[in-house]
């Protein structure tokens, strides 16, 4: 996906947006060019805060993830029986949607962000741990036989081909998480907090009914989901440039 | 230097491939192991390389018990087990990296090993320098097996195990590397052992043929990685005669 790829996508919404506006003719779908010009204006106001709040939440959420799952899925993958004790567990615990968990996370861990980062790092958590697993546990024989014969034991095996196999397998799933750790953050940040964009849409959409404000905050938001999507893609084509040769 | 006692091996559930074997081979041979689908060769090459333990009787190799896999014994196989996110640099500097990783413990590494940087010597040595920058994906089956043996012959091995290396490979490409493989075994001094499931590789690489079957026999084939030996007619004849004794065994 190339930057001016994004750009025209970007351009032809608008323009079907713009449309819309023009034929419902109602507040609550005003122009875009309305809401961007609010959105500048808000961003000297306090929706820059708000975007930094967010970002700072869903960002520790997905670090969090990635530190806690990625060496468990390794563990798991490459080890027949933490896969047998685990993969049963794991199973039963993924198709659960975890917002359930919102006011019971809320209630164990206080109103704070810990709260807030702690549910991301819970959908996260069981995205990259099974695709991780799935990678470590899908290695070739051959490739683990022929380090096995140069000598290398369990560490240097870890070291050497599960560690940066993994790799691809954390990113695809960040990739695939993004839109669910958005779209998770905006649920968590409607309840006991006044920063963050899901507090910000969600106070001027229903108390305010200052559309363009909540519209120029939905704005930010994809944003923001973009941004991550583009800072996956920059982390992969830095570290798995073997993906991009051919 | 390998000496098989006594040895019995079946996998779990399964009828044993090899039961009471008893097999020697001097340091500097070049062997090769021939057999049909199923008999045990790759078994025994793993067997050979430690990297399975047999249901009773030993594996010795330089009158050391193999227990676990040997610091002094490069296994290539069929499909190179090169790692793909790295080049063929990378890839070929693998086995001293684990080296280096472990230091000198005797166990995964010889207590004798010196970190000397030989990769850019083996690299140059089989032709790779141009691709050193490459990854395995873009590179032909040919190359990756040659960077398969530049990694294994980068860790200074006594003992080369290979399994079925060249069986993906073109006819010229294939022939090339057999060629390559016996010189290199002769410049290095060093034993080779191969397992193949086509007869003319058997005959033009090893110096003597293991024919695995019900009952293993061995065949002299002194000529073997002479220049035109391929064109002679002791090469036809042997050719034809292992052709026959695996029919025989088949039927």
């Amino acid at each position: 996906m190339s930057r001016r790829d994004v750009i025209f996508s970007a351009l032809g919404l608008a323009v079907l947006w713009q449309i819309s506006a023009m034929l419902l003719d109602r507040p609550i779908l005003p122009a875009p060019t309305e809401v961007l010009i609010v959105f500048f204006r808000e961003l000297g106001n306090e929706l820059l805060t708000h975007f930094g709040v967010s970002l700072w939440r869903v960002t520790a959420g997905m670090a969090l993830s990635v530190l806690v799952a990625a060496p468990a899925g390794l563990a798991i993958g490459g080890s027949r029986t933490l896969s047998r004790i685990f993969s049963p567990i794991i199973y039963l615990l993924y198709p659960i949607p975890k917002v359930v968990f919102v006011p019971i996370v809320f209630l164990f861990l206080g109103i704070g962000d810990t709260a807030k980062i702690f549910i991301i790092f819970l959908i996260l958590f069981f995205q990259i741990i099974v695709l991780v697993r799935d990678q470590a546990a899908g290695l070739p024989v051959q490739l683990l036989e022929s380090l096995r014969s140069l000598g290398a034991g369990r560490r240097a095996i870890f070291r050497f081909v599960y560690l940066p196999a993994s790799l691809p397998a954390i990113l695809t799933a960040l990739r695939q998480s993004i839109g669910t750790a958005v779209a998770v953050l905006y649920v968590t940040e409607l309840f006991a907090t006044k920063y963050g964009l899901g507090y910000y849409i969600y106070y001027n959409g229903s108390t305010l009914f200052d559309y363009p404000a909540m519209y120029a905050g939905v704005i930010a938001m994809s944003i923001l989901g973009l941004g991550m999507y583009f800072a996956v893609d920059w982390a992969e084509r830095r570290l798995c440039k073997w993906k991009f040769v051919n | 230097m390998i000496q098989t006692n006594s040895l019995t091996f079946a996998y779990p559930r399964s009828a044993p491939l090899f039961q009471n074997f008893n097999w020697q081979v001097q340091r500097g041979e070049t062997w090769a192991i021939l057999g049909s689908s199923g008999c045990g060769k790759t078994t025994l090459l793993y067997l050979l390389a430690g990297l399975r333990m047999p249901t009773s009787g030993t594996v010795q190799i330089d009158g050391e018990q193999i227990l676990r896999p040997r610091p002094r014994s490069g296994l290539i196989l069929q499909d190179y087990g090169l790692l793909p996110w790295a080049t063929v640099r990378e890839n070929a500097g693998l086995g001293l990296r684990v080296r280096n990783f472990y230091g000198q413990d005797g166990k995964h590494t010889p207590e004798d090993f010196q970190p000397e940087n030989n990769v850019d010597h083996w690299l140059n040595r089989l032709g790779l320098s141009e691709v050193a920058e490459k990854y395995p994906s873009q590179i032909s089956g040919g190359q990756r097996q040659r960077t398969a043996i530049a990694r294994t012959l980068a860790v200074s091995p006594d003992l080369l195990l290979m399994d079925e290396p060249f069986s993906s490979l073109d006819a010229i490409t294939r022939e090339d590397l057999q060629n390559l493989t016996v010189s290199l075994c002769e410049e290095q001094n060093l034993t080779l052992v191969i397992v193949t499931h086509a007869i003319e590789e058997a005959v033009s690489m090893g110096r003597k043929i293991l024919l695995l079957g019900s009952s293993p026999r061995v065949f002299e084939n002194q000529q073997a990685g002479q220049a035109e030996y391929r064109n002679s007619q002791a090469y036809h004849d042997l050719c034809e005669s292992l052709r026959q004794e695996l029919r025989n065994e088949s039927a």
